[in-house]
């Protein structure tokens, strides 16, 4: 019991001080942090005695301040309750006779306020220290005579002192009388509701403010807990209590018309703040197969499920994608444009209609699924359709727009936060400490990963620990020189003969075209694509083996490996485009020619009809019997869709053969096989990470090329995705094993981003090109009609909008106002250029000069501790007689010589700070995370004042220390 | 597992969310985890906060831990006493430190913890030798223990008394490319 009084004791002393025991309670701090753990069991114990008693002391402690005119009154009468308490009573009792004088001190007062809440932290660690009887005493020394001025002080805030008197008493009853508890609890509540309905009147201004202030600052806390290094128990019980604070404080604050104001703000805040969880909540559990990427995590480590977050990452534009062109485009025009049948475009022509619904023409996306929604030639170039009045072709070719814009928009943004993420570390200052600090994935949790993890991080040591001892020769490097050119030599080799080869490929596919497809065999009709695919299958593997010849570094050889595929399939692509640019000029010869041979034929046809109209009523001609063009940009469209549906089966397939077939052959044949299979040459596959990226990233590209002309493509893309995660998911976990040298995933994901965005801007390119430089044709489209697709812009501008409107639109698009806005533009990326290569100088600058800085600052204070050391050893020769006695009393005297210049140091700190308070709050009990104490030595070496002069603080959300501590 | 709302109240749930970096879901899957680990000891009804501890032995058993070479010493840092045994709240922490969210400051001071062996709030090279020969599993050599630790406190000890304190700790591991993304674990 004694024990418990002085703890309360203490604690009283504490709330009541000023700044003057800042310093030690840092002190105190930290030791206590030092020695928690042997401490700990005690502790509890103890803790567990004071039980709830503390909680409420806690609850009420809110209260406090507001109280204490009340219990001012009480108090006598109380005194005599509990003798125990004599000598807290007595001074209470000066307290009491202290003349409230009116020294309107507001900020100090305020201050008080602010610091509640740490304080209470505070208190919860002195409790702790409810032991250290000898440190309570001089505490209270101290106190006693910082009392008096205190009391002065804040005479006015007579309300606050109530509270703490009040908040006394309370404890009191609980820690003299359990019974009492539960009535003197309630005597309180309702003391505290009083309370809080005369408060608002009786309050001034200030205090208002003030206790704005303090409820601000709770919630600001209350955002911040999660990152505090806390246990849960303190966070929870810290929560509640702000959260009780903040309850209670906020609907009474402000007064009259502001009051209820204030009130519906906060209301609304509240809700908001509901509305954001829920829907967070709601969110994360959108989000799909995260315990499959967990799972693939945890047997392959953090680079295997890089590949599927980036899948899942890309399921989500496809997504959005699908969501544009499917809403905006197939649907409006499946539900309101003109039905099938009626018009040329929407119908299969005679010729076709027998075998339009075989199943090798509708895989062809012949027949039937060429005049469908699906393509760009079925779309009508009505202005407005359905009741709606829904303005097609303008959807059509802003959705087109916007897919690019979105992707653009996704792309760059994800890059911006991915470069913020990983943008810190490039220096190796810190080499063996990073290999030895980071490089363990904890998110491992499969054996045999664990066992390669293992394995890589030895030959990871091994090799840094060779290198910095340099004793690592080339052996022969004129021999590497000469095997790397030739490495190269051939890789180029096979790139020009992959772009010929699908140049040649695609010029015979042309003649056979022309020739006609249903005399040729299935492999020549498919030709273009089958190569495509089989190179984009087989090149990678011929570089994997020529890569084998360089003798790179791993992580260099990987790049150099995804630098050769990356050009391999963009030469392909281009090769393809070039290609496709080449049928595409021939349609439009052939277009021509229709559209010659259809005015004659319409007026042979209006001949005939004119001829027989007097005799007969009008033929119907059929739609499917009308002549009809090309139309190259369904042409474009189906060769898309072809290539991707192509590139799908071949991912599948080899996904089946190579990586399947050849694990189960491995697995069965093992029984009976003269060597090895499973360690030796065939072994199980490992999971291609960056080939897989690759193959995702170009299959995008092919997507955004050919969206425009086949509105089909996101919606296929998208069962391509889903499918392939769910396949892919499954090979992973059942056909492949863990790389042997696992690899980060980190900062290569940004690598894949710029080849993304490299591939957005290439396949955007084409698409572009057709757009503004061929004609649309003559009888199919959305465009039919126009001289170019983007005159739908113009059009709208005439007849949709007002004549103003189209007015300023067109003299703001003249040059003369263009010309010099774009000159405006260049300049500014200029300008922000130069500016951003100037502040990057100026970061290396000052990473230089603290580097120096540091080597400087470690060479002075070697040198101190030598100094240090010399003089020591000094003064023990010069007291010789002594020596032995000092031997036994310190054991090693450097250290402790350190350890008290470290306590000297900090003391220095934190009076300074208290003098001039920091800008900003710290909160926790952490010693640690300010910038780096310098040290002094007694030994005149004070020069190393701020070697480091803080690094970046990023978020609020750090560890901080506690902030009532340093003011007054 | 039936309804959901009879494991916590909603203010419970409210405050875990305040105090972890997690969703309302996940508190609830962490804590399908954390029964999942002793049926018969959890109950299904923390409303009344029940004081269940699980040891050691059967935290570290997890999936997530199973293989990692620190498992020890990270439920001893999360545990209250120290030694392992770990109440749901001490879990939630652990993994809410883990987690995605959490920011760099955090996790730092987490794992500086968990590699101070000795808990004196020092990396010395005790330490640094312990946390190395977990790392990988003794392979190396004494000389090469010997050497990895110097030169690691040479590099990061920036105020040269031959240990790393946190803020030394700190400012070497808030450079570290990858710490973010390793020092992780997906629940």
């Amino acid at each position: 019991m004694a024990m418990l009084i002085a703890t309360w004791k203490h604690c009283v002393y504490v709330f009541s001080t000023g700044l003057e025991d800042e310093v030690d309670t840092f002190q105190e701090e930290h030791e206590r942090e030092r020695h928690r753990g042997k401490r700990r069991d005690g502790e509890r114990a103890k803790k567990k005695k004071r039980g709830n008693g503390e909680g409420r002391k806690r609850a009420s402690r809110a209260g406090r301040e507001e109280e204490k005119l009340q219990a001012r009154r009480e108090k006598k009468g109380r005194r005599k309750k509990s003798s125990s308490d004599q000598e807290a009573e007595g001074r209470e009792g000066d307290e009491a006779d202290q003349p409230t004088t009116k020294s309107s001190k507001a900020a100090k007062t305020r201050k008080n306020v602010k610091n509640e809440k740490t304080r209470k932290v505070e208190k919860e660690e002195k409790e702790d220290e409810a032991d250290d009887e000898e440190r309570n005493r001089k505490r209270k020394k101290k106190h006693g005579s910082n009392k008096k001025e205190e009391n002065v002080e804040d005479g006015n805030t007579v309300k606050e002192k109530a509270g703490e008197v009040k908040k006394k008493k309370h404890k009191k009853v609980v820690e003299t009388s359990s019974e009492k508890e539960t009535s003197e609890e309630e005597d309180n509540e309702e003391e505290d509701s009083e309370e809080k309905e005369v408060r608002p009147e009786t309050l001034t201004p200030e205090e208002l403010e003030m206790l704005k202030e303090a409820v601000d600052e709770r919630k600001k806390l209350i955002q911040g807990l999660r990152g505090k290094p806390w246990a849960m128990k303190k966070k929870l019980v810290t929560l509640r209590e702000s959260q009780e604070f903040v309850d209670k404080y906020e609907g009474a604050l402000g007064k009259g018309k502001g009051r209820k104001l204030y009130a519906y703000k906060v209301m609304m805040t509240k809700k908001w703040m509901k509305f954001k969880r829920d829907f967070e909540n709601f969110k994360t559990a959108c989000i799909p197969w995260e315990m499959k990427i967990k799972e693939i995590e945890s047997h392959f480590g953090s680079s295997v499920a890089s590949y599927f977050i980036f899948l899942r990452w890309m399921y989500g534009i496809n997504m959005i994608l699908f969501c544009l062109t499917f809403g905006l485009v197939m649907v409006p025009e499946a539900l309101m444009g003109r039905p099938y049948g009626t018009i040329p475009r929407k119908t299969v022509p005679r010729a076709e209609a027998p075998s339009a619904m075989d199943f090798a023409v509708l895989w062809d996306f012949g027949g039937y699924a060429q005049y469908s929604v699906l393509f760009y030639g079925y779309y009508n170039n009505q202005r407005a359709i359905g009741w709606l009045k829904f303005r097609m072709p303008l959807s059509y070719f802003l959705v087109g727009v916007g897919t690019v814009a979105y992707s653009y928009m996704v792309v760059i943004r994800t890059m911006a936060r991915n470069a913020n993420e990983s943008g810190v570390g490039d220096d190796n200052s810190f080499n063996f400490s990073w290999k030895m600090f980071t490089s363990w994935d904890y998110l491992i949790g499969n054996p045999e990963t664990a066992d390669n993890k293992f394995a890589s991080i030895t030959t990871i040591f091994k090799e840094a620990i060779l290198e910095e001892q340099e004793s690592r020769k080339d052996d022969n490097i004129h021999l590497t020189r000469f095997l790397r050119v030739l490495a190269n030599f051939l890789v180029l080799c096979c790139l020009a003969g992959s772009g010929y080869l699908i140049y040649f490929v695609v010029r015979r596919s042309q003649k056979f075209a022309l020739d006609g497809l249903e005399n040729h065999t299935w492999w020549e009709r498919n030709e273009v694509n089958m190569v495509m695919s089989l190179l984009g299958m087989f090149c990678p593997m011929l570089f994997d083996v020529i890569s084998a010849l360089e003798n790179y570094h791993p992580r260099v050889a990987l790049q150099w490996q995804l630098g050769r595929i990356f050009a391999l399939f963009l030469g392909n692509l281009y090769t393809f485009i070039i290609a496709l640019m080449d049928e595409i000029n021939l349609k439009r010869e052939e277009e021509n020619i229709v559209k010659f041979n259809i005015t004659t034929w319409e007026a042979s046809h209006y001949n005939i009809s004119a001829s027989e109209n007097s005799t007969s009523p009008p033929v119907t001609i059929q739609p499917a019997d009308v002549p009809r063009g090309p139309c190259w940009e369904t042409m474009v469209g189906q060769e898309f869709v072809r290539l991707i549906i192509s590139d799908t089966m071949t991912t599948y397939i080899t996904l089946l053969i190579g990586d399947f077939l050849r694990a189960v052959l491995v697995r069965f044949l093992n029984y009976c096989w003269c060597w090895d299979l499973e360690a030796g040459f065939p072994s199980y596959s490992e999971f291609d990470v960056s080939g897989n990226v690759l193959g995702l990233i170009f299959n995008q590209g092919m997507i955004w090329m050919g969206a425009f002309y086949a509105p089909c493509l996101p919606a296929l893309n998208l069962l391509r995705l889903h499918v392939s995660m769910y396949l892919q998911c499954w090979a992973v976990m059942c056909c492949n094993v863990p790389q042997e040298r696992v690899f980060k995933a980190s900062g290569s994901n940004n690598f894949y981003m710029a080849m993304l965005l490299v591939i957005l801007f290439l396949s955007t390119l084409p698409a572009i090109y057709t757009i503004v430089t061929i004609p649309p044709s003559f009888d199919c489209g959305p465009f039919s009609g126009k001289k170019r697709m983007f005159d739908v812009i113009q059009e709208t501008l005439e007849s949709d909008f007002p004549a103003w409107f189209s007015k300023v639109f067109s003299s703001a698009s003249n040059p003369g106002l263009v010309l010099p806005f774009i000159l405006l533009m260049v300049l500014a990326i200029y300008y922000l250029q130069s500016t951003s290569k100037s502040y990057k100088e100026a970061n290396v600058d000052l990473k230089k000069k603290l580097q120096t800085q540091n080597e400087e600052n470690k060479k002075k204070n070697k040198l101190a501790a030598l100094k240090a050391q010399m003089d020591l050893e000094e003064a023990r020769k010069a007291a010789s007689p002594s020596a032995e006695h000092q031997k036994n009393n310190n054991a090693s005297p450097d250290q402790e010589d350190e350890e008290e210049d470290r306590g000297r140091s900090q003391r220095m700190y934190h009076s300074k700070n208290g003098r001039s308070p920091p800008p900003h709050r710290h909160y926790g009990q952490l010693p640690a995370t300010r910038a780096p104490v310098p040290r002094n030595y007694p030994h005149g070496n004070q020069g190393s004042a701020g070697y480091l002069p803080s690094f970046p603080r990023e978020n609020e959300a750090r560890m901080h220390r506690v902030p009532s501590l340093q003011r007054h | 597992m039936g309804n959901k709302q009879t494991i916590f109240t909603a203010q419970q749930l409210d405050s875990y969310q305040d105090c972890t970096y997690f969703t309302r879901k996940e508190i609830l899957r962490l804590f399908d985890r954390y029964r999942d680990l002793a049926p018969q000891l959890v109950p299904l009804d923390y409303t009344c906060q029940p004081d269940v501890k699980l040891p050691y032995e059967l935290i570290g058993s997890m999936p997530e831990l199973k293989d990692n070479p620190f498992r020890q010493r990270i439920a001893e840092v999360f545990s209250d006493d120290g030694e392992g045994n770990m109440t749901l709240d001490d879990f939630l922490d652990m993994f809410s430190v883990m987690s995605e969210m959490a920011p760099r400051d955090l996790k730092a001071y987490y794992a500086f913890k968990i590699y101070d062996f000795n808990n004196d709030d020092f990396l010395c090279k005790s330490d640094l030798e312990k946390t190395l020969n977990k790392l990988t599993r003794n392979e190396l050599t004494e000389d090469e223990v010997r050497m990895v630790c110097e030169k690691v406190i040479d590099e990061s000890d920036l105020d040269n008394d031959g240990r790393l304190s946190l803020e030394d700790f700190q400012t070497m591991i808030v450079r570290a490319p990858d710490f973010l993304s390793t020092f992780h674990i997906r629940i």
